[in-house]
């Protein structure tokens, strides 16, 4: 059973906001998350937003600069199945697909899919942890199979989300609105590190809902790809992943680069020195060997998840073939 | 005080004006207000499948929509499968191929599936599985499953 809460239906964006002035709200769009940690006391809510029907969150458009421009309610299953997204941006069509379940897809929005909790069975069970506001992660002397090798500082969470590593490699911004205005932030520096705030994985505040994001225009020798290995083969969080994009030149050489991780952090992890390794070469079995070498540079595996360093060093290696 | 809303919505083609509490699942509102107890409650976090149902023709985990959610929308559950005393072509298909072990997961496999005919009527091995890949079985039946829904007469999927 869900625990009570005032559910209120605005009809525009502006109202939306305004009725997130109050504390204790929260926003509901494909439910998906949200239902989950209500149910399970992750949170509570004493009121509940929808903005699941507010045409001007939704829809993909091309933007004037030759870009893409992303509603926030654009379903998973529609970003897996945008003809243009699968054409000039796949490693967001691939991250897509990726994430959860076809029913799931169908209900799930790319701006829950960012915006989501993370999935830590200390945070999401019945857990007085630091990220809820205790002051302990049980994660450290307990299970901890899943949690994170690089970026952890008193939490061990990782980012769930499959859409984020992939926009932040497609170097997505993202919009947002609120009561004292709009702002545009890359999506890089969207999300929020443990050392700097523990209770929450993003800077949105209270008061302000994501509403779109943006992709540049495509390079014309871009290539990108999400890789993904999870524990199942299908409907599971990303043990570890990995998104490129990378473009190149004319001689086949790597003009620029983008190397993001999935599932290895608490939030989409570039790792700036294996795109600097990279860029003016060719990808060849050395070259990708040795920038998947730099990707595992730093990790701090705990007791139980060690072996995510050897799968984020396959996975690179792979998918940097995979692209060449 | 948690204040009720009044929707209407359209499930198995008939219409309903309902008034939901707002923490009511869709899940709840077909089971215990509507007594369509053929959407199966399992895990209810989104992981099983059981309750999966159609709204507007997409296959949703009904214990993650919310009842408001389905204001102005169409619901098709289980019950709105058949044709009166006539089968659906997948659940003749199911009964052919012995795809029912308990039964639990057969109401939202045969959505599951159903989404997946209206879009593709002759989908792959792997599109089937794809389709399904959110509908868990215990009774390990995958294969009679899959079989059952590559092997429902396209000719029949009209309904």
């Amino acid at each position: 059973m869900i625990p009570k809460f005032d559910y209120v239906r605005p009809d525009s964006l502006r109202q939306a906001i305004k009725q997130l002035a109050a504390s204790g709200t929260r926003i509901h769009a494909g439910g998906t998350d949200l239902l989950g940690c209500l149910r399970d006391r992750v949170f509570t809510a004493d009121k509940v937003v929808s903005i699941g029907g507010l045409s001007e969150l939704g829809g993909i458009k091309r933007a004037s600069d030759g870009g893409l421009t992303i509603g926030a309610l654009t379903t998973l299953a529609q970003l897996a199945s945008d003809p243009v997204i699968l054409k000039d941006y796949p490693a967001l069509a691939q991250g897509a697909l990726s994430a959860a379940s076809p029913q799931l897809r169908n209900q799930g929005t790319l701006g829950g899919n960012l915006c989501q909790r993370p999935r830590c069975w200390y945070f999401r069970g019945d857990f007085h942890c630091l990220r809820k506001g205790g002051n302990l992660c049980y994660a450290v002397g307990g299970r901890n199979d899943y949690h994170c090798i690089f970026g952890g500082d008193a939490c061990y969470i990782v980012h769930p989300s499959d859409t984020a590593p992939a926009l932040v490699a497609l170097g997505a911004r993202v919009h947002i609105n609120g009561a004292n205005g709009s702002r545009t932030i890359p999506l890089e520096s969207f999300f929020v590190p443990p050392g700097k705030d523990i209770t929450r994985e993003n800077v949105l505040a209270p008061n302000e809902i994501l509403t779109n994001v943006s992709l540049p225009a495509p390079a014309p020798n871009q290539r990108s790809s999400y890789r993904k290995m999870r524990a199942r083969g299908a409907w599971d969080f990303a043990l570890a992943g990995v998104a490129l994009s990378l473009r190149f030149g004319v001689g086949g050489e790597v003009e620029g680069a983008r190397v993001v991780l999935s599932g290895v952090a608490p939030m989409p992890w570039r790792v700036a020195e294996a795109e600097k390794a990279l860029t003016g070469k060719r990808i060849t079995e050395d070259t990708a060997r040795a920038a998947a070498e730099i990707c595992i540079k730093g990790a701090e595996p705990m007791e139980y998840n060690g072996y995510k360093v050897n799968l984020v060093r396959a996975l690179v290696e792979e998918a940097l073939l995979a692209l060449r | 005080m948690m204040k009720s809303i009044v929707i209407t919505t359209t499930i198995n083609k008939r219409k309903h004006e309902l008034e939901v509490h707002p923490n009511t699942t869709l899940l709840d509102l077909l089971r215990d207000e509507l007594g369509l107890t053929g959407t199966k409650r399992g895990c209810e976090a989104g992981e099983c499948g059981a309750c999966t149902i159609l709204m507007n023709g997409q296959a949703v985990n009904s214990c993650l929509v919310l009842a408001p959610q389905i204001d102005g929308q169409e619901i098709l559950t289980i019950e709105g499968l058949a044709d009166g005393d006539k089968l659906h072509p997948l659940q003749e298909s199911f009964l052919d191929h012995d795809a029912v072990h308990c039964g639990f997961c057969t109401p939202g496999m045969l959505m599951s599936a159903k989404s997946l005919l209206d879009r593709n009527a002759s989908p792959t091995e792997l599109e089937v599985r794809t389709a399904i890949s959110g509908n868990l079985c215990r009774c390990t039946g995958y294969q009679q499953i899959v079989d059952a829904v590559l092997e429902t007469e396209p000719v029949k999927r009209e309904t």
